[in-house]
């Protein structure tokens, strides 16, 4: 069938993109010289965006459930895992584990965190719909923000630092590509026609004997998990984390790209986490190109506001997203 | 006389003030196919989401194949074996034709999410048993055809069709089916008819329908159960209930006594 044989495409091109950053920086002695801390910033934060970006889209594209705490998760991520390696790091790399395990544990126990709270959130939460369920996310999301801010053994408002910095382009976008293959393969299956049918009908899907409640906690939960593995790889790649970093405006930044890609589709919203990461940087350059009229230099300057004007372009005139295969607003039966 | 399949036992349901349905007694055996009429608000499909688990009861009992289905979710009342239909269509609108019945087979899996994510031989081999079961189901009811188109392309009295197959996907021994006339043409109303029998026959289900057009249930139903303001005011073959004086009061009005 057609979509089994796009998978086959999306996986195979995961892997090279794999191999590729590999051959980028192979570890502690990459193949070809590292780009500059720049390009290496901008590309990282890439992949970061693609593992939110897409598991979010299997909360909210997918499964239909409006979730607003993405950011939320990856807190839980990020800072469970830069604990961990800042308690037992050191302990275990100095004994039979080597940093690169511990690294690889950390993220683990930074996802598994994250998944905790959301099956903690998840389970009383999912039974709200639509409007009550973004508003009990987002509460969930400036909890666990302010939480952080009065944990003094987490640095409080000073934030948490003194991580190493393990994340290379290899494990970011070999993350990148397990979440998009645990995603794909999910969604190309029974389990994922159960998420389409709850966001289709959750009444039909219930007298079809789908156990919804089951499916939007599954759900939830994976998207958690990945992205607390987000916030583990941001928090060693950042070698700081702040409260402030993980609040709701970085989750808007991930439901817009999920929405521009196209709810429920891997590819579009990859593709759209790419462009929200690199567009904004590539404003950046406008404003400095010389040879530009005056007034060009200028409108580029405020490239938050142009950022946001072509967001507005798109959403008029193609609602449901870049990819998206039918309108992005659920109707009501 | 064989053990009732559903047992409804003195069933109230009250929203607040109201009284939806009021100490209804109803039994449906094995391969029966049983009529439920009644005019429009009389409580007929709350019946329905009483059985399917929609709506709890206030007072009463529900029993289905000898245990209570009262407490239970939808989902789980459906696995037990009753299956319905919905008054307005309520299909998978962004899932293919072929992938709506698929949906309502998910149930029968017994591979686990971790079978779904690696592939393993199990979930390839129940992925192909239950392609070639839906395949059969859509063969039978000749929506074979249209198996990859969206389901909200088809015609109406095939959205109608397909609605029953998903429904059958299940493997119920109960089917309730709510208006599948509503909308239909005379032509298909009698195509409609055949299907129903034609079903119950098959696959040897018993089958409670409510339905407004009296062609169709004094034609195919072997029982009827008339509602009125949520009780149940009269039970019988078609015959007698065509005959009975509150009845035509109620509902059926003077000219289909006289038809």
């Amino acid at each position: 069938m057609m979509r089994e044989h796009s998978k086959l495409y999306l996986v195979l091109a995961c892997l090279s993109s794999v191999l590729l950053s590999s051959a980028f920086s192979g570890g502690a002695a990459p193949v070809i010289p590292p780009l500059n801390s720049y390009y290496f910033d901008v590309l990282i934060g890439l992949g970061i965006n693609v593992i939110l970006a897409v598991s979010l889209n299997l909360v909210n594209g997918y499964t239909g459930q409006f979730s607003l705490g993405h950011a939320g998760f990856m807190a839980v991520g990020a800072y469970t895992s830069a604990w961990l390696t800042l308690s037992y790091g050191y302990a275990l790399g100095a004994g039979a584990l080597s940093t690169t395990t511990t690294f690889v544990l950390a993220l683990l126990g930074g996802g598994i965190g994250a998944a905790l709270a959301g099956f903690a959130v998840g389970v009383p939460s999912l039974r709200l719909r639509g409007d009550y369920l973004a508003i009990v996310t987002l509460g969930f999301n400036e909890i666990i923000k302010g939480v952080i801010q009065n944990a003094e053994p987490l640095g409080a408002q000073r934030g948490l630092g003194g991580m190493v910095q393990h994340t290379t382009f290899f494990w970011t976008f070999a993350c990148a590509a397990l979440t998009i293959y645990v995603v794909v393969n999910l969604v190309n299956s029974t389990y994922g026609r159960g998420f389409l049918a709850v966001r289709d009908d959750e009444i039909a899907a219930e007298a079809m004997g789908i156990n919804t409640t089951k499916y939007k906690v599954i759900a939830f939960v994976l998207g958690a998990f990945f992205a607390g593995v987000a916030g583990g790889l941001y928090a060693h790649f950042k070698q700081f984390i702040h409260p402030e970093g993980f609040n709701f405006m970085r989750s808007f930044d991930i439901v817009v790209m999920v929405i521009l890609g196209g709810m429920g589709s891997t590819v579009g919203v990859c593709i759209a986490a790419a462009l929200l990461t690199i567009l904004p940087e590539l404003l950046r350059f406008v404003a400095r190109i010389e040879a530009l009229p005056d007034w060009l230099q200028r409108v580029a300057e405020n490239r938050m506001i142009l950022y946001s004007l072509l967001l507005i372009v798109l959403m008029l005139t193609r609602p449901q997203g870049l990819f998206g295969a039918r309108a992005a607003v659920t109707r009501k039966a | 006389m064989s053990a009732p399949l559903l047992e409804l036992e003195n069933t109230t349901v009250q929203f607040g003030g109201l009284k939806a349905v009021s100490e209804l007694s109803l039994t449906i055996r094995d391969a029966e196919l049983v009529g439920l009429i009644g005019p429009n608000g009389a409580g007929k499909t709350t019946v329905f989401n009483l059985i399917t688990g929609v709506y709890q009861p206030t007072a009463g009992r529900i029993h289905f194949s000898g245990s209570s289905v009262v407490g239970h979710r939808p989902y789980a009342i459906t696995g037990r074996g009753i299956a319905r239909t919905f008054q307005n269509i309520r299909l998978f609108p962004s899932l293919t034709v072929f992938d709506n019945v698929r949906t309502a087979c998910n149930m029968h899996l017994r591979h686990g999410i971790s079978h779904a994510l690696l592939r393993g031989r199990s979930f390839a081999n129940e992925e192909r048993e239950i392609e070639a079961a839906v395949i059969d189901l859509l063969e039978i009811f000749s929506l074979a055809k249209q198996r990859d188109l969206p389901c909200r392309s088809l015609p109406y009295g095939d959205q109608r069709r397909l609605e029953i197959v998903r429904a059958l996907a299940t493997r119920p021994r109960l089917l309730l089916l709510d208006e599948p006339a509503a909308g239909m043409n005379p032509t298909e109303k009698v195509e409609l008819m055949k299907l129903i029998r034609f079903t119950q026959e098959k696959f040897r289900l018993a089958v409670l329908l409510v339905e407004h057009d009296m062609k169709v249930v004094m034609g195919i139903c072997e029982r009827i159960c008339v509602l009125d303001y949520g009780k149940k005011i009269a039970e019988g073959t078609p015959t007698e209930i065509q005959a009975n004086p509150e009845v035509i009061a109620a509902y059926l009005g003077k000219e289909a006594a006289d038809a």
